[in-house]
């Protein structure tokens, strides 16, 4: 049975590696499915990380610290929206602002908070289902974001193709003039839209901070919220396969710790590359089929809208 | 009545050239409440971030040191980003520029060599324009997206540097610190000024200006870079190459950036630590856009935000606030920016619509 531990363990590490991915790219997708490219994901999940952690510290909850992650990560998605949806700004250097303010706020805020520690998010056993066997600890003994982001990732799945919600928004993704023309208010939806994808990174970035390495340490994302950008296009903007990107990407992870811990005669560097390595591979070979990623992406994506009349 | 937004008939230039001024005065507005905020006397504060660090020569000359690496890097950026080329993995670039220059400076150690500097210069440009292929080559040949491509490249870059600085070039008379041995003094830019860290990288970055000015104003490769970046289409049914557009952008973006590497540990720094760079690879896009991605803009451009970098320090000693504030000043200048940009093609009305197209909204 030693084997199977291990396995488990490493299953376990995976998929804890892959929720905040898997939480952010999935709020950006549907940020993107509405026509909206916001590069400011790495800036939103700091800013999340370092308000869920300050509130986790100053008051000692949980969820409060997981509501106002949310809530910072929407602050700056409202920003974000204001500035692109509001006063058609560029959108790639408006993301890449928010990026840049997202570091340095979170390094303002965070400093009173380095080496704090914390009582972070434990596991909660499902009852019943946690018994299985290997699939019972691996799914069923997580903590509670990571059921969370399996939900989300099939809500977000099911509101955008089974609802007509999800077709207004992708409807407004493809060609914003027809959908002004049917009459829907094209800027709220995609800020709606945005502020999701703030939320989303918001909690990512709390996950971090509170579960994967309960505290704050200064750029603690360490490129998630860019690798999450890059599963977006990975997963040709379709929910799942983000999911299945995002466990990828936590394997491979996973994988380079544990050579790490194991001793292996590679400096820890040099095996700290392959996640961000791993990422350009995978980009590669997702868009070098230019015929699949232009029938996929959203047509208006990153394109400002402005009403005529 | 609400201010509203009206299309200009045609942009704005008076526009182009107010709007990084209104920036950096909203900057500075947003700087006095921030201040007051945290409880300090804004006026002073303020004063101690962009006014106490420019009464001494001492502080024009590390400005003009820390604007050098910032201008350079922007230059080089300013070409991707007029041809929609988005480069935004100059820090990556900067940090094997000071890989290739400082491995050559490490080879010759304490020898006297006569060619060595200029050597380095050529390596740490090589060095910078090789990490810049990879993007350039996998978005010419196999379309993926240089933004990522080149940002990952950036924390690929800086392990690589962690790495020699860990392993084969740690200093052996070094207490293991993670550092390379100090350079020889051949391998050390003179300095311009006695008694100051100003160095002769700044004339490089003078003359980068003047360079860049010439490929972008004047030289018909420059032009296409615009027409692509504006027009894509019409730069095609022009004939002009889309594929010579992205590569001119990244061989800038990563030759300058990889200049700017090698005068930052052949100048200030004189060795190689993990440390090299406080982010000035990233702090330059925002240096390229207040500068309107024009070589004498950024000149200027980079001017200010070297400013925020010695705030930081100045407001650190004097009040003992953290140095991440001189983040949020060069995020905000960049918001700011972006925000005011909207009067270039729009104007600000008052009151009702002359003639409404579709009512009151």
């Amino acid at each position: 049975m030693e084997g199977l531990d291990g396995l488990v363990a490493l299953l376990v590490a995976m998929i804890r590696a892959a929720t905040p991915l898997t939480l952010a790219a999935v709020g950006e997708l549907v940020a993107e499915k509405s026509g909206v490219l916001n590069l400011g994901v790495e800036g939103m999940m700091l800013v999340g990380a370092v308000a869920a952690f300050a509130t986790a510290v100053a008051t000692g909850s949980l969820a409060l610290a997981l509501l106002v992650a949310l809530l910072a990560g929407m602050t700056m998605a409202l920003i974000f929206g204001t500035l692109t949806l509001g006063l058609m700004s560029n959108q790639v250097a408006t993301g890449l602002a928010l990026t840049i303010v997202g570091v340095g706020l979170s390094a303002f805020i965070g400093k009173d908070f380095i080496g704090i520690p914390i009582s972070g998010l434990g596991p909660v056993h499902i009852p019943g289902l946690f018994e299985l066997p290997l699939v019972g600890p691996v799914l069923f003994a997580q903590d509670p974001l990571v059921y969370a982001s399996l939900a989300l990732t099939a809500a977000v799945s099911w509101v955008l193709y089974r609802t007509r919600a999800g077709l207004v928004i992708r409807a407004i993704g493809e060609n914003h003039d027809a959908a002004h023309a049917l009459g829907y208010p094209v800027l709220v939806i995609r800020l709606l839209c945005v502020l999701f994808g703030g939320a989303m990174a918001g909690l990512g970035g709390a996950y971090l901070s509170l579960a994967y390495t309960p505290m704050w340490v200064e750029s603690m994302t360490a490129g998630r919220g860019w690798i999450a950008l890059a599963l977006v296009v990975f997963a040709t903007w379709k929910p799942g396969r983000v999911l299945l990107g995002a466990y990828l990407f936590g394997g491979v992870t996973i994988v380079q710790l544990h050579a790490q811990g194991a001793g292996l005669a590679v400096s820890s560097h040099i095996l700290s590359m392959l996640p961000y390595l791993a990422t350009i591979v995978v980009l590669v070979l997702i868009s070098r089929d230019r015929a699949r990623i232009r029938l996929n992406a959203p047509s208006c994506i990153g394109k400002p809208f402005k009403a005529v009349r | 009545m609400w201010p509203r937004l009206e299309a200009r008939p045609e942009r704005s230039r008076v526009m182009v050239y107010l709007t990084p001024l209104v920036a950096a005065g909203l900057t500075m507005l947003a700087g006095l409440i921030l201040f007051a905020a945290l409880g300090q006397d804004p006026v002073r504060a303020l004063w101690a971030f962009f006014v106490a660090p420019l009464t001494t020569a001492f502080g024009w000359a590390e400005l003009v040191v820390k604007a050098t690496p910032l201008v350079l890097c922007a230059l080089g950026l300013a070409v991707g980003f007029r041809g929609n080329v988005w480069n935004i993995g100059a820090e990556g670039q900067l940090i094997l520029g000071a890989i290739f220059a400082g491995g050559l400076a490490l080879w010759a150690g304490e020898a006297s060599v006569p060619w060595l500097l200029p050597a380095m210069v050529v390596a740490g440009i090589l060095g910078g324009m090789a990490w810049a292929a990879i993007p350039a080559l996998l978005r010419t040949r196999f379309n993926a997206n240089e933004i990522l491509v080149s940002l990952m490249l950036t924390y690929v870059a800086e392990l690589l540097l962690g790495y020699l600085v860990h392993g084969p070039w740690r200093d052996p008379g070094g207490f293991n610190f993670p550092e390379s041995a100090l350079f020889g003094p051949s391998a050390l830019l003179p300095a311009l000024v006695e008694g100051t860290r100003l160095h002769a990288g700044a004339l490089f970055a003078l003359a980068a200006v003047a360079a860049v000015w010439v490929l972008l104003m004047r030289a018909f490769i420059g032009f296409q870079v615009t027409v692509i970046g504006l027009a894509p289409r019409a730069g095609g049914y022009a004939g002009f190459s889309q594929t010579r557009v992205i590569w001119l952008g990244l061989m800038c973006g990563g030759g300058l950036a990889g200049l700017a590497g090698m005068v930052e540990v052949a100048g200030p720094i004189g060795q190689l630590h993990p440390q090299i760079s406080p982010g000035y690879g990233f702090t330059a896009i925002i240096v390229a856009f207040l500068g309107r991605l024009h070589p004498v803009g950024i000149l200027l451009a980079g001017l200010f935000m070297a400013l925020t970098y010695l705030g930081g320090d100045t407001l650190q000693i004097e009040l003992g606030l953290p140095r991440a504030v001189t983040g949020v000043f060069q995020g905000l200048t960049l918001f700011f920016l972006l925000a005011s940009d909207v009067l270039i093609h729009h104007r600000i009305r008052f009151g009702r619509r002359v003639n409404p197209a579709r009512g009151g909204a």
